[in-house]
């Protein structure tokens, strides 16, 4: 799938500028990803695409319209070498998949890779290499295996 | 060995006797909050869920984001989530301010594990608690169980000495903090304040620091509860302190007195320079207020250097206290009077533009010098406005000079 590279420190008014989010209306949210910061993404981003990030990724506001704009805009994961906590734990939360790797400054922008989610291995066909990403916490590995928070505790309590 | 206050309060809530950094707890919390903002998504997830509110006198529904409604869509939500409120039997719902500000003055107690839909929650934790921001799903979570997921987090301690310069202020302090420790340097961890600065300063103050541990990336931000906080809250709550062998990640010293009047500027709140590099740098409109610096203090300290005179023609200066009572105080004392002789605007507490939504949004190559916590492109306005971040004596007297000045020459 192709990438879409970003820096360090992509912040949420970034991903969802505060002015579009007064809305719950996620096929509006998925058009308005990254609509000022880098315009050309919600018109050519392709259901099944990767963004790769460096360090905070999700930095800033707990809106969570930031991930849900990212997933319904088609992105498959997210691969950062580091993540911003509020966007790490709502991305978990909404069924987002995140990968944290330290080596994604080995891929470029554009190039085609290929996560397997279980294992977290990395492939980037466009280069020939293969990267790891960091096992999730267990704790997180059970709520992400659900497919979110609403459905682990629609299945389990937390005690 | 010892534990630090968020340690201790955390192991309390999820009641075991000790807890050590990256373990996974179910604390029980005492406060839920959602705004006007994120409670729209968090009621979705909460009836995806399937289940009431746990207890709906620890719900706290606040509406300051974009109240009152600037647009239809606005409107709507504002509209679902009144519904939601009555649905639920949640009395505790309030239109009066920031919901920070709101949090402490009416609800937080020390020793309350503190959970809300807003980054900046971690401002709370200026009262001894252990506060932090959530998305929606997990408010949902927290709402429909009363309980939610932490991993204890590491803690960094910066003990802050001495007395502040003459025109440096908490803001000042906090943002030479966060230039220094960078956006990710505290990510994931607790950030604890200590040392004669912090017991000597206001609660007030004290709020200012913690509003911005998130700033650097931290879970939360927290000062010991003493005899000061239990005056300004009129609660007793439940007071945990750090033990003296208390095992900190790192420890940062810093002499107060050392800082001079700090900006951050466009487009990173770590973009830190003294005021003095940036002088003279033409301004739009000077904001006041927020959850960092719309407290009686700030409008205080502004309203003194505006007393008297009169804005810069090029400028619109706005004030919006962040309560209600604040807003009654400010009035009381004559304040608020002053700013408007001087050509300010006060609007209702809220959180102003400082999210863009409405009142005081920016057009394309404006500036706004304001004392709000972020600065990123495109947060109040069009994404080709600049927004840079100082204290509130620093906002009023480039309000005056119409660019930005050093304060120190206004008081």
């Amino acid at each position: 799938m192709k990438t879409w590279k970003f820096g360090n420190d992509v912040n949420t008014d970034l991903i969802t500028p505060g002015r579009y989010t007064i809305t719950t209306d996620k096929t509006k949210l998925g058009k308005i990803a990254f609509i000022e910061y880098r315009p050309e993404f919600s018109k050519e981003v392709k259901s099944g695409d990767i963004i790769v990030a460096g360090t905070n990724f999700g930095c800033g506001s707990s809106r969570e319209h930031a991930p849900v704009a990212i997933k319904a805009a088609g992105v498959s994961a997210v691969l950062a070498k580091s993540f911003a906590r509020i966007f790490f734990r709502n991305a978990i939360n909404i069924g987002l998949p995140l990968f944290v790797c330290e080596e994604i400054d080995r891929i470029d922008d554009g190039d085609l890779i290929e996560i397997d989610f279980e294992t977290g291995r990395i492939y980037d066909k466009t280069k020939d290499l293969i990267l790891r990403a960091k096992p999730l916490p267990k704790f997180i590995q059970k709520i992400v295996e659900k497919g979110g928070l609403v459905n682990f505790l629609r299945s389990e309590s937390y005690v | 060995m010892g534990l630090t206050i968020t340690e201790r309060i955390l192991a309390n809530a999820s009641h075991k006797s000790e807890v050590t950094s990256g373990d996974v707890v179910i604390a029980d919390v005492d406060i839920v909050m959602a705004h006007d903002s994120t409670a729209p998504l968090a009621i979705e997830g909460l009836y995806r869920i399937g289940k009431k509110v746990f207890d709906p006198k620890k719900i706290v529904i606040i509406f300051d984001h974009f109240f009152p409604p600037p647009s239809v869509n606005a409107a709507r939500l504002h509209q679902k989530v009144r519904n939601f409120v009555t649905e639920q039997k949640i009395s505790n719902f309030l239109t009066n301010g920031v919901c920070h500000q709101i949090l402490v003055e009416e609800f937080v107690s020390p020793g309350n594990v503190v959970v809300g839909a807003d980054s900046h929650t971690c401002t709370e934790g200026a009262v001894g608690a252990f506060s932090t921001g959530l998305g929606s799903t997990d408010i949902a979570g927290a709402m429909a169980t009363g309980k939610c997921w932490f991993k204890i987090p590491d803690s960094l301690r910066f003990n802050l000495s001495g007395l502040p310069g003459k025109g440096v202020y908490a803001k000042d302090v906090i943002l030479n903090i966060v230039g220094d420790v960078g956006a990710d340097g505290a990510l994931y961890k607790a950030v604890e304040f200590t040392g004669d600065y912090v017991e000597n300063t206001s609660v007030s103050s004290r709020l200012t620091l913690c509003n911005m541990a998130v700033e650097m990336g931290a879970k939360n931000g927290v000062i010991e509860a003493d005899e000061k906080t239990r005056k300004f809250l009129g609660r007793e709550g439940k007071i945990f302190k750090s033990d003296k062998d208390a095992v900190y990640e790192d420890e940062y010293e810093i002499e107060v007195g050392r800082i001079e009047p700090q900006v951050a500027c466009p487009p990173t709140v770590d973009n830190v320079k003294p005021v003095t590099s940036v002088e003279g740098k033409k301004v739009d409109q000077a904001y006041i207020g927020t959850c960092t610096n719309g407290r009686l203090e700030d409008i205080e300290i502004a309203a003194k250097i505006l007393k008297g005179k009169r804005i810069a023609s090029n400028v619109r200066l706005l004030v919006i206290p962040a309560s209600t009572k604040i807003y009654f105080d400010a009035f009381n004392k004559g304040y608020l009077q002053e700013t408007i002789k001087s050509g300010g605007i006060i609007c209702n507490p809220g959180c102003g533009p400082c999210v863009g939504r409405h009142e005081g949004v920016l057009a394309e190559g404006e500036t706004c010098i304001s004392t709000q916590n972020r600065n990123f492109s495109g947060r109040m306005g069009h994404p080709k406005a600049e927004i840079y971040l100082a204290s509130s004596a620093t906002v009023a007297a480039s309000a005056l000079a119409g660019e930005i000045v050093d304060p120190r020459g206004y008081i």
